[in-house]
Formats: C-alpha cells, structure tokens, sequence
C-alpha cells in the first residue's frame, strides 16, 4: 500500500482537436485537475508524452507545459514509455510524494497525433518499436498486434470474430462517454469484414489515435484527507519491462511484464482479482486486451478472449473493462493513455462516472502497454 | 540522410552474422551481446544459415513513411533452424500460399530507400524455399 | 605494318584458367509480350519474344547479384576470403556513383582484401568482367575473381525495346583451370565506334538506331568475333557441342548461329531469350550457365556477346568432370525460369517505377 493518494483528476475529450495546440490540451487537463483539487501550486510536474517531438516537433514538455500553466519555477520533466507514458509518469509522482520529496505532484498525459497527417505519423507510433530489427522491415504497431493475432489464433483455435467482443464493449461504454472519441455502437458481425490495417487487424480491431490530455493530482494520503472529500488511495503501484521486440519473446503469447507489474502491483495493494471492480487495460488491439486479461490472471492462457465472448467484460459482468470505451472507443491519444485511464478508475471509485457507472466499485486497477507489452505499468486504486 | 546506423549493420542484415552464447551455446540474432537465455556474455559471431520456416505474418496495410510505396507488404515472424525468431519482410510469395509453418529461406533484398538521393538500404527478407526444376 | 592478322587478337593467359563456379539469377515476374502489344498496338503489331522478367520492387542489379553469386559459391565451394575481384557488369547499377560491388562483395563474405568496380559495356560488360577476371587470375595475381553480367534493362514505354528489355543475369567465378567445371581455351573481343544503342546520363530510357542495330552492329560484331575466335583456335562450328550469343530478342541469336553455321540444336538450351527476355549485361552469360546445367565433361562452347557501342566477346570453352559435381549444389537455371509469376501492363508500371508518384 503506497502513500499517496490522487486528489484532482481533469480531462479533455478525445478527438482531433485540430483548433488546440499540444500546450494547450495539456493546460486544459491541469487547470481541470487543481480545479478538481482546489489548490493552484504543486511541487513537480511529469508529463506524458510519446511524440511531441517528431509530430510537433516539440521536446522539452516539462518546461513549456509548467511555463505555459502558469507553474514557472517548478521541478518538470517528461516521462516517456510509448504508450505507457502515461502509467510510468504516475509512478515517477507516486516515488517522490512516497519519498517525501514532493509533497504534491502533477501528472499530466498529453498527445497531440494530429499536427502531421499521413504516413508520417504511422512511422512516429512505430518509433516505439525496434528501430534496427522491426521497423526498418516496415513494421508498426498494428503490425505487432496483427502477428500476435495471428498466433494467437493458431495456437488456440479462434477466429478474428471471436475477438469482436472487446470491441463492442468498448463501444458500447464509449457510446455514453461524452468524451470518448468514437461514439458509435459496433456491431458484432460487422467486425471480421473491416478493411483491413494489417491482416487480421482491421479498422474494428485497432484503436483510433487521437489527441488528447488528462491530468492527476497525488499528494500524500495523510494531507488527502483534509483536502478533498473523496480521495483515491494509490494502493499499488509497479512497472515491469520486457524484450522490447516480440521476437527475442521466448513466449510470445504471454505479456511476462504485464503479468509481473499486474502481481507486483496488487501484492503491495493486498487484493486479489475478485476485490478488483473495474479494469481499465491496454486495448490497442483486442488481442491485446485478451493476453492483457491472461496475463493479469482474469483468464487461462489462451481464454482471455472467452470473456469477451461471454459478457464478462461488461459494466455488470464478471471484470468490467474500457468503462468509458477503453483505448478502442474513448480513442488512444498515445502517453496520455494512461493518464486517462487513471482519471477514468478514479471516477468510478468517487461514483462520479454517470451513464459508465460500474456500481459499487471500490477497487480497481488500470494497466497501460507501452507498445506490445515491452513495458507495462499497473496501478491499483482504492476507494 | 542516413549513413552509419545502417552501414555498421552491414553484416547482419547482409549475411544474417549473429552471435553465439559463450557459455550455453544459444545462438542469437539479432545479436545482442548478453545471452537471451543465461545472460553469460554472447560475443562470437556465427553466420546464420538463412533457412526457417513462418511463425507468424501479416500483411500491411498502412504503411509507414518510406513504405507506402511497396505496400501492400508482407511481415513475417521466421523462426531460423538454429533457433531464434527473427523479424522480416517475405517476399517472392503469393498472399494465398501463406501459412504458418511454411518453410523460407533467406534472400539480400532492397528494405527501402532513404528518398530519392539518399542511400538504398539492403537487407534479409525471406522467401519459400525454391523448389528446385 | 607488322602482318597483323585479326586472329592474333586472341587473349590467352598464361596459366590456364576457367569457371569454378557459376550462379544464374531472375527475377519470378513475367510480362507477356502480348500485354506489351495490346497497350501500343491493338495487339496487331507482332511480339519479338513470348515474355519477359521484369524484378520485383525489391529487387536490383545488387540484389540479383548478391544471388547469383551465392550460387557461384555454393558450386565453387571455396573460401571467398581468395575472391580478388568482384566485378559487375550492367548498365542499371542502382547507383550512379558508389560500386555495386562492394555491397555484394560484403554480402559474399569477399571483403577486405579484394578489387570492387562496377564496369559499363552496354550488353557485354559482364563479359569484359569476365576477361578482366582471366587476366588478373592467369596472370596470378589472383586465386579467383567474380564477373557478373546483371540488369533490370528499361525500354521506353512503347518502344520495341519493351517487349525485351528484362531482369537477370548470372554470376561466374574465374579460378585455375585445375579447379574449373568448364576451361576456358581462350577469348577475343571485336570492338569498334558504332552507336547502334545508348543511354546518355541522367537519362531514364535508352535511345537506339532502329534497325542499324541489326546488320551494321550486332551481326557485324558478333559474326566477326566468333569467325575470329574458331579461326584462331583452328575450329569450325562443328567442332562445338553448344553455342550461346547474345539474344536481345529471339530471332538475332538464331540468325547469327545460322550463319556461321551452328544448328537450332547447338543453341537450343543457351537461347533463353523468348522466355525470359534480353537481360542485357546477363544475357550471354546466363545463357552459358543455362548449357552448363546440361552439358557433359568434355563438350566444348562457344560464346559470343555483344555490348552496344559496340563490341563482341567470344569465348571457347571445354566442359570438365567437375562440372557434374558441382551442378546441383545451386538452383539451376531453368529453376528460376520455371519460377514464374505473370504479371499485367498495370503491375509491371508499378514494378518498373513508370507510374509519376510527385
């Protein structure tokens, strides 16, 4: 169990937000968060981010974003783990306000995919791959996913309509989320007649990218108490790391570090998988929402997917997962991901999730990828 | 314009020159010093044979810069004979006759160009085996 | 001046040489000549050959020649640490300026200690490789040197160029005439001012004489070598089990052989040409790999190329025993020919790099 606790959480709705810059998406999710927090100062600033550099050609976030947010003068960096930025950043602010050396801290995921257009920002998501030994063979993310779906489907048995599951629950849940990307409802059988991205992944299976910011306040769990009516314990916390191309995998169907970050982060939060009421996992791709699900420990290896299938992954079912619509619905604005995915289970556990309401939630956990797998960060929150 | 990241690779991607662990005799490729399997120093080259057979493999579909203009392509897992998994394009293949399992071989091939004036980098892809008339 | 006579041209090293290992390369496209005619001619105007290779998008003059050199090997059997030169003839090196054969010497395993240049005859530079070779091992300053004839030709769209202007070649490696599938007894080269065909620089598409490239060139030069060479071995082309000359289409190679006396039988398995095109610098040389998949230890061959500019190399050769060791080391010819995937005008555009993309 850590000691801190989230205090202010703030979003901006995911879309092309083509009238905002990359600094002011990150100031709207800041200025949310201190809102939400009732304070106007923080002590440090980790900012999320994959690819402010190549597709805005912007480095340097942390001093633009504390300038630009009117918090001149304070400690700020950037955090980057692909697209688990936004989960790595958090847990850089839980180490220092668990250390004692901030007392509160800001995180703040920010992605701006659309100041390119093309394929250009296909090679920038493909950055967060092996440069000399996948991407110069002209691989990309969804490249990964489709050869990791493709196995899959060797090795277990199933078919590409067996994933469409996953993604008709995170459009169903991102239907009512006023700030998900994709509003739309997804039908089933129309799921394996997609155009394709990278055979079998098509269009269904592939979460959108989008721009995007969100925010998380934490300061130590004793000083919450007074500030906020509602705080969210960070109960644990974790990062684990894997080769990062899935080749030199020894098992490749199996996320070692989601399931390592996963068990370190619910040992130190002392929960097991039925206290958890709301998961909130990383699915770029269904087939990695179902090796998410195995890994975790919510499923056997290789029947991630039946839970899917069986509606077990609903707001009522057995493990609720991508709430309000998940990286495929709400949209994957890249190292803001995890930030929102964080905001996203807070608001659960306070009761404050409206039409994506799981009731009762009191325990949940969010898990982000940085690409397939190579880094995987888990957080625990309580209520 | 790209030199040296793709010339002190040369021999890997030309020649499929990876490394042998010296303490448990893995071979690795990519090649990458410390053993995959006991973590032991891996530093002695060995030249791999080029031959393996499909893992897994995609077709993409969406391409990155300096891909577009060979897509659709074909990205294939090959599991060489010696062991390691290995990231490649396959070429020389129709869409119909692949399968996991299927049996290629290692051919020296264009992977893209750096523009129009840039250098012309080449590299492994992997083809099905030639079957001999 | 000195009496001399046309057959003192004759070049012969010192130590006898000839090819230890061979490798042959094309590409697995195919364009029909038809596909060609029904673009520029309603189809109505006739086809020079059946089909073509063209490479894949993929595929170079380095590429194929990094695979018809590792054919070489695998029949040489050799440590390619000895190679002393790997020469490559074409008139498509990928590269204006930078050799392609270093980045295939590389990928042979031939490098540091070895000559690299990228030589330029039109159609007969992979021959002149291959007389350079002779040279440097005859006169032993090499063990063994590596000549490649390879070319990805272009034709200007619609031009009669296009139904023949094809991808592949071969690969041989010149080495002591002890280790050698086939002795080379020796060699000639006619070579004289005749612009029949060109390609200035920066130019994408060759120019050509039309029909000066006929009587005035190609069978001036390729008759003249050939009647020079046998007269200056004491042959005729009895003496000659199989014959290869330079094929920029079928029915040159079979009228030069006709006339000087060789039968359809004699070039029947070197005449390549209607299947897979005029593979421009590779054209003679693949077709001596394409006999030398057949022949027997003792026959003897002739060939004959021609390069535009213009100028002749023949060559008379004798088929060892080691021939029939060495042979199914490597995919044969006909491997890759039988290798074969049509492709329509569309694809080959696309292929070709014809389509305007900025």
């Amino acid at each position: 169990m850590t000691n801190v606790s989230i205090i202010g959480l703030g979003q901006t709705d995911v879309k092309e937000h083509w009238q905002t810059s990359l600094r002011h998406l990150a100031w709207y999710a800041i200025e949310a968060a201190l809102d939400n927090a009732h304070i106007n100062k923080v002590d440090g600033i980790f900012v999320a981010n994959m690819l402010a550099g190549p597709l805005s050609g912007q480095q340097h976030l942390g001093a633009l974003i504390a300038d630009f947010s009117g918090l001149r003068g304070v400690e700020a960096v950037t955090v980057e783990a692909a697209d688990a930025s936004g989960g790595a950043a958090l847990r850089q602010a839980v180490m220092a306000v668990q250390s004692g050396l901030m007392e509160t801290a800001l995180v703040v995921g920010v992605e701006k995919m659309t100041d390119l257009v093309g394929s250009p920002v296909t090679s920038a998501l493909a950055l967060a791959l092996d440069a000399d030994y996948e991407t110069v063979h002209g691989m990309t993310p969804a490249a990964v996913g489709a050869l990791l779906m493709r196995r899959y489907m060797y090795e277990y048995g199933v078919q590409v309509a067996d994933f469409a599951g996953f993604s008709v629950n995170a459009h169903a849940n991102g239907a009512v989320n006023p700030l998900a990307m994709f509003r739309n409802k997804l039908r089933a059988d129309r799921f394996a007649s997609a155009p394709l991205v990278a055979d079998p992944v098509t269009l269904f299976d592939a979460a959108p990218t989008g721009d995007g910011a969100a925010a998380v306040i934490v300061t130590n769990y004793e000083r919450a108490q007074d500030m906020v009516p509602q705080p969210i314990r960070i109960a644990g916390s974790a990062i684990a790391t894997d080769t990062l191309a899935i080749h030199d995998r020894k098992e490749m169907l199996w996320l070692a570090a989601a399931q390592k970050s996963a068990a370190r982060a619910m040992a130190a939060a002392g929960v097991s998988h039925d206290d958890i009421d709301v998961l909130e996992l990383h699915d770029a791709f269904t087939v990695l929402a179902a090796l998410s699900l195995e890994a975790i420990g919510f499923a056997e290896r290789g029947e991630g997917w039946k839970l899917a299938r069986d509606g077990e992954i609903g707001r009522n079912g057995r493990i609720p997962i991508s709430t309000f619509g998940g990286l495929k619905a709400r949209g994957n604005p890249g190292g803001a991901t995890g930030v929102y995915q964080i905001v996203e289970v807070a608001r659960q556990l306070r009761g404050e999730a409206g039409d994506n309401q799981v009731s009762g939630a009191t325990i949940g956990m969010a898990q982000c990828l940085g690409s397939a797998g190579a880094t995987a960060v888990t957080h625990v929150l309580s209520k | 314009m790209e030199v040296s990241r793709h010339w002190r690779l040369n021999e890997q991607r030309y020649a499929l020159i990876g490394e042998t662990c010296d303490s448990c005799g893995t071979k690795l490729f990519p090649p990458r010093d410390v053993c995959l399997e006991c973590e032991a120093p891996a530093k002695e080259l060995y030249t791999f044979t080029g031959v393996g057979e499909i893992y897994s493999y995609t077709t993409v579909y969406e391409a990155p810069a300096g891909f577009a203009e060979y897509a659709p392509y074909t990205v294939a897992l090959v599991k060489l004979e010696e062991g390691p998994v290995v990231t490649a394009q396959l070429t020389d293949v129709a869409k119909a006759d692949l399968h996991i399992g299927m049996k290629v071989e290692m051919v020296t091939r264009k992977l893209r160009t750096d523009g129009s004036e840039g250098m012309i980098i080449y590299g492994y892809k992997f083809r099905p085996q030639l079957e001999m008339a | 001046m000195d009496g001399y006579r046309p057959e003192d041209g004759l070049m012969k090293p010192d130590k006898e040489v000839g090819i230890v290992g061979y490798g042959a390369y094309v590409p697995r496209y195919r364009l029909p000549a038809t596909a060609v005619s029904q673009m520029w001619t309603d189809g109505e105007g006739g086809t020079p050959i059946k089909e073509k290779a063209v490479n894949g998008l993929d595929e170079d003059v380095i590429t194929m020649s990094v695979e018809a050199a590792r054919n070489t090997l695998l029949r040489a059997q050799i440590n390619p640490q000895h190679i002393r030169a790997v020469w490559i003839g074409s008139e498509s090196h990928p590269y204006a300026v930078k050799p392609s054969s270093t980045i295939v010497a590389e990928a042979i395993g031939a490098v540091p200690n070895t000559l690299g240049a990228d030589w330029e005859f039109a159609c007969k530079a992979g021959t002149e490789a291959m007389q350079a070779a002779m040279g440097v091992v005859g006169s032993g300053m090499a063990r063994y040197a590596m000549s490649i004839g390879m070319d990805t030709a272009q034709g200007r769209p619609g031009d009669a160029l296009e139904y023949t202007a094809a991808a592949g070649g071969a690969a041989v490696l010149i080495g002591p005439a002890a280790e050698s599938v086939a002795i080379i007894n020796g060699s000639y080269s006619y070579v004289t001012d005749t612009p029949d065909f060109w390609r200035r620089a920066h130019a994408t598409y060759p120019s050509h004489g039309d029909r000066f490239t006929g009587e005035p060139a190609y069978f001036k030069h390729v008759t003249t070598a050939a009647r020079a060479m046998m007269e200056a071995m004491g042959t005729t082309s009895a003496d000659y089990d199989w014959a290869v000359f330079h094929q920029p289409n079928a029915k040159f190679p079979q009228r030069a052989a006709q006339e000087l006396g060789f039968s359809a039988e004699q070039i029947a398995p070197g005449l390549l040409s209607p299947r897979i095109g005029n593979t421009y610098s590779g054209s003679s040389i693949i077709g001596l790999t394409a006999i030398l998949d057949v022949a027997q230890p003792g026959d003897r061959i002739l060939m004959v190329s021609y390069g535009s500019g213009s100028g002749s190399d023949a060559f008379d050769l004798t088929v060892t025993e080691r021939l029939l060791e060495v042979r199914d080391r490597a995919p044969s010819t006909e491997t890759y020919i039988a290798r074969r995937t049509e492709i329509d005008y569309a694809t080959y555009t696309r292929f070709r790099e014809k389509i305007k993309m900025n």
